[in-house]
């Protein structure tokens, strides 16, 4: 279980967080032996910064998300999130749409009753591309535009965290980069506290303000590095390859 | 993204007016069968279905068509009812905590394999030929056969979905309304389907052995007269019956639910 740390430095910003996981092992089962997945974890992380965590596939990035998102308490650490009230965004690996209600349900439904946010879902469905699919149902429509309408959904609730997972693999490239360039449009227009998860280094420099990047050899942070490049240098490829030749040292 | 859906049924290509044509045409076939075989055959223990249609009509005259039958589908109505609610909600709770479910799983072979004919006589030794020993021994009957489909359906609720509504907070009522219940329906239709004609199958037995109406009573009254006209135009009235409920009220509403699939 989670347990409180004793000493608290000061108090968070609204949109801030600070994630402290001393270990997080994975029990054992009938056909693998415990496993030590993450280790002497510590992170702070600034309102409205865009931090990218990356690393190899199984280093345990995403089990980290989902400790920040509060889907997994099976750990030893604690998890704090600035603000009263924080509102959490998730946009996952897969879409996680609900197949049985239309596209503008979906997003809806993120949504508590009456809210005022209700107003705002023509506008982001325009702005995702999906205005004239509004009333159809999920399955009917191709991955990349679920992936389209989750992003809808996970921006409509105007989170003051939004945590997403991959959420544009397995696309083809062309799709994939539009969808990164739509992410970094609604983000620039409403900046949010973003943790983003992705073992793609392209889009890691692409998107991010901040790159984690975590080797799955110690189970913890191996480098934390800003990401210096204007939001117009972020859509020009040579630039972005540039960066992320100097920050994971490629030649 | 088109991938061809391989639990489409072949039927459902063609349009509703071709699938009626071809079920009535099949349906005359059959009486024109039945009336050559009778004819043929010459005996009063197989009548002819204009014999049968005569009799239905004669009896529908009376009244007693009506009255039996109202009575019989007062009762499959009450069990179905009961059967559907307290099977469910075991179902889920046995779908969801696989200790409840370790425990219990017994039993519920054990009810499953419990003859009805069984569970009948010992509703009427216990509670007395009543109209409520009727209906308990009607759902006791169906309870597990519920119990065992939604059971499938609540082992498989999905744990995506489930964190997707926690992370948005969707809340008790509405987890359970857009998240839970839409993923159970096909369970509970399927239960629902296989539970009305098991239903009224036991509650003629029901009524033959402990009731003083409804169409299993009568049925037995006919038996005794070896009146076997008489037989068949209440058989043939209540498959009737079952047929618009099916077509009415269960085609309805499986169609809505499945909407939104491809």
């Amino acid at each position: 279980m989670a347990q409180v740390m004793e000493e608290k430095p000061h108090a968070l910003a609204n949109g801030g967080l600070r994630v402290r996981v001393a270990r997080k092992i994975f029990p054992a089962t009938a056909n693998r032996e415990a496993q030590l997945v993450l280790k002497n974890i510590a992170i702070d992380i600034e309102p409205r910064s865009f931090v990218v965590m990356t690393g190899p596939s199984g280093c345990g990035k995403s089990t980290l998300l989902n400790i920040v998102a509060g889907l997994d308490h099976d750990y030893e650490g604690e998890v704090e999130l600035g603000g009263a009230d924080t509102r959490l965004g998730y946009v996952f690996q897969s879409p996680r749409l609900l197949p049985w209600r239309t596209v503008y349900e979906n997003i809806a439904l993120a949504l508590p009753d009456g809210d005022p946010g209700h107003a705002r879902i023509d506008e982001l469905l325009r702005q995702v591309g999906l205005e004239s699919f509004a009333s159809q149902y999920p399955e009917r429509l191709s991955l990349g535009m679920q992936r389209r309408a989750a992003l809808a959904r996970g921006f409509v609730t105007e989170p003051d965290v939004l945590l997403m997972d991959e959420p544009f693999v397995s696309l083809d490239d062309p799709t994939a980069q539009g969808l990164r360039e739509l992410l970094i449009a609604l983000w620039s227009r409403r900046p949010t506290t973003v943790v983003f998860v992705t073992h793609d280094r392209n889009e890691a420099v692409m998107l991010g303000t901040r790159i984690l990047r975590m080797s799955g050899a110690n189970a913890t942070i191996s480098q934390d590095e800003a990401v210096r490049l204007s939001p117009a240098e972020r859509t020009d490829r040579d630039k972005v390859l540039a960066e992320q030749r100097r920050i994971f040292h490629e030649t | 993204m088109q991938r061809p859906n391989p639990v489409q049924r072949a039927s459902s290509d063609q349009p509703w007016q071709s699938r009626v044509a071809w079920g009535l045409g099949s349906l005359v076939g059959f009486i024109f069968f039945w009336e050559v075989l009778a004819l043929l055959i010459q005996h009063r223990h197989f009548p002819t279905p204009t014999t049968v249609f005569a009799a239905m009509w004669g009896e529908a005259e009376t009244g007693a068509l009506i009255y039996h039958i109202g009575k019989t589908l007062f009762r499959v109505a009450v069990a179905f009812v009961v059967a559907m609610l307290i099977g469910s909600a075991i179902g889920i709770v046995m779908g969801r905590n696989g200790r409840v479910d370790q425990a219990f799983d017994s039993w519920l072979v054990l009810f499953l394999n419990l003859p009805a004919l069984v569970v009948i006589i010992l509703c009427y030794v216990w509670f007395g030929r009543t109209e409520l020993a009727a209906i308990i021994a009607v759902a006791v009957n169906k309870i597990p056969n519920v119990a065992v489909t939604v059971r499938e359906g609540a082992r498989a609720l999905s744990r995506d979905l489930a964190e997707m509504a926690h992370m948005y907070r969707f809340g008790a009522w509405k987890t359970l309304r857009h998240v839970t219940l839409p993923q159970l329906s096909p369970f509970f239709l399927a239960a629902a389907r296989t539970g009305l004609s098991l239903v009224w199958k036991i509650v003629l037995v029901v009524e033959l052995l402990g009731r003083s109406d409804g169409v299993g009573f009568q049925l037995g009254i006919y038996f005794q007269m070896f009146d076997v006209s008489m037989i068949l135009a209440y058989a043939l009235a209540f498959i009737i019956v079952v047929q618009l409920i099916e077509f009415g009220i269960l085609q309805p509403i499986a169609a809505r639910v499945n909407r939104w699939r491809r």
